[in-house]
């Protein structure tokens, strides 16, 4: 018999990291958009009317949002090639440990974008994030985890369709909502040094999207496979 | 049906699988022991993939039954861990090297010594020396030959090849046929989808030729003649007799 669901979840993040290491395909396009997007928002910024602390958590999160799609939409067509999925299939590991291995590759994935996100904007904006790093480090890793969750389902979902670059978008988009609107509500107090009490409520709202879009994807994503 | 084997590794009846309205395969029985091979053929859209594709746990059947080593369809990983599947296409990813690829199998389907049994697998397809070669820079050939090394690495049961001998050269061919055999031997039960009737009467021990979905001719290749079968192929896939 095949690996734990654990063991086989981390073979699978492992073997999709090490492909996504040698192209860099998907990174190097989610950080040109990372930088290009702060640079846009900047030049188009009229710091005499809005300040840069009100602009900065919306442009970090527009730019998290969009660039960890990059990263999603080329989970499932790595698979797709020569149907490799096939290989994964076949084998005797469950479908959960798929979902749950591409999972943890795309949270790393957007982890890393986040990083050099907040790196742009931190330098467009003059802006010091030196103030509750732990707190907005946390926000941003759940953050992180509930668009990853949706969005490695709905990858699974879009990746046969003719329209797999646009459908992934429009699909994932209304249900990221939930999970950027906490997320930039917080970032945007904690860049203000307002106290960590005032965020508690947001990340309340985030834990429980984690905690119910994991499960519910994971008990779904099986389903996306049926031919 | 074909003979019954005292242990049927392989078994299939009625095994029925639709498209919407359309049956791609159609009422199938089958019954393969261990150290059996079935050479499959038939035209294009006869349904041969689909049926190793519900053996392999890839579909589920609409209807009818079938059974790997006893564990009815579709099974899950105990089923699926003794199947071995080599298709037309590699199923591996380019990015990674031979060896890496067979190892990720190896792994996937828990052998001990993944790298020793991946390494032993590239060596009997004799491609171990292209082992750190990127797939995507081998030839057609030398990634089929990876493929199937993929497919062997668990040491499966049951073996199910659509069209496995698709890009490989002599050597190739030979290395393959020569596994084919090996595995036979060690009890494996084999179905062997293939257009080329030679290469799979040479290692079938049953031939069985399916047309829209079904069996329409199935008998032990003992008492085949290549050049009447032959004959007889062409004529059923021609002509539909």
């Amino acid at each position: 018999m095949g690996p734990s669901l654990l063991g086989a979840a981390l073979l699978i993040a492992r073997k999709d990291l090490a492909i996504e290491f040698r192209t860099r395909t998907a990174f190097f396009s989610a950080v040109v958009f990372g930088v290009l997007g702060a640079a846009i928002f900047y030049f188009a910024w009229d710091p005499t009317s809005v300040g840069a602390l009100e602009l900065a958590p919306g442009v970090l999160w527009m730019i998290f949002t969009f660039a960890g799609l990059l990263g999603l939409q080329r989970s499932f067509s790595t698979e797709l090639a020569d149907r490799a999925m096939d290989g994964l299939l076949v084998s005797p590991v469950s479908r959960e440990a798929i979902y749950m291995g591409k999972a943890l590759a795309n949270l790393v994935f957007v982890c890393a974008v986040e990083v050099v996100a907040i790196l742009a904007v931190a330098l467009f904006y003059n802006m010091s994030f030196s103030t509750h790093v732990p707190a907005l480090a946390l926000f941003a890793f759940l953050a992180a985890v509930g668009l990853v969750a949706v969005g490695t389902l709905f990858s699974a979902m879009t990746v046969n369709t003719r329209l797999a670059e646009l459908l992934l978008p429009v699909l994932s988009l209304p249900f990221f909502v939930p999970v950027v609107i906490p997320a930039a509500q917080a970032t945007a107090k904690l860049l203000a040094g307002r106290p960590l009490a005032e965020v508690a409520g947001w990340l309340k709202v985030l834990v429980a999207f984690d905690i119910v879009f994991v499960v519910a994807c994971t008990l779904a994503f099986p389903f996306t496979l049926e031919e | 049906m074909l003979d019954a084997a005292p242990a049927a590794v392989v078994e299939a009846h009625g095994l029925t699988r639709r498209y919407g309205m359309r049956r791609a395969v159609d009422g199938v029985d089958l019954t393969l022991g261990a150290g059996e091979c079935l050479a499959l053929f038939g035209p294009n859209g006869a349904g041969k993939t689909t049926l190793l594709r519900v053996l392999a746990g890839l579909l589920k059947p609409s209807g009818g039954t079938a059974r790997i080593a006893g564990v009815p369809l579709p099974g899950g990983p105990a089923a699926r861990a003794m199947v071995g599947l080599i298709s037309h296409e590699h199923m591996l990813y380019s990015a990674l090297t031979a060896r890496e690829n067979v190892e990720f199998a190896a792994r996937l389907y828990g052998v001990r010594d993944a790298r020793g049994a991946a390494a032993h697998a590239l060596e009997r397809m004799h491609v171990a020396e292209r082992a750190d070669t990127p797939v995507r820079a081998l030839s057609r050939g030398l990634q089929q030959r990876v493929s199937i090394a993929r497919a062997m690495v668990h040491d499966p049961r049951v073996v199910l090849l659509d069209e496995p001998f698709t890009g490989l050269d002599a050597a190739g061919a030979a290395a393959l046929t020569v596994m084919l055999c090996d595995l036979k031997e060690g009890g494996a039960a084999l179905i062997l989808v293939t257009h080329n009737l030679a290469e799979g009467l040479e290692v079938a021990t049953h031939a069985a030729i399916m047309r829209a979905g079904q069996f329409v001719r199935q008998e032990p290749c003992a008492t085949l003649d290549l050049t009447d079968y032959t004959a007889a192929y062409r004529e059923l896939v021609t002509h539909g007799a």
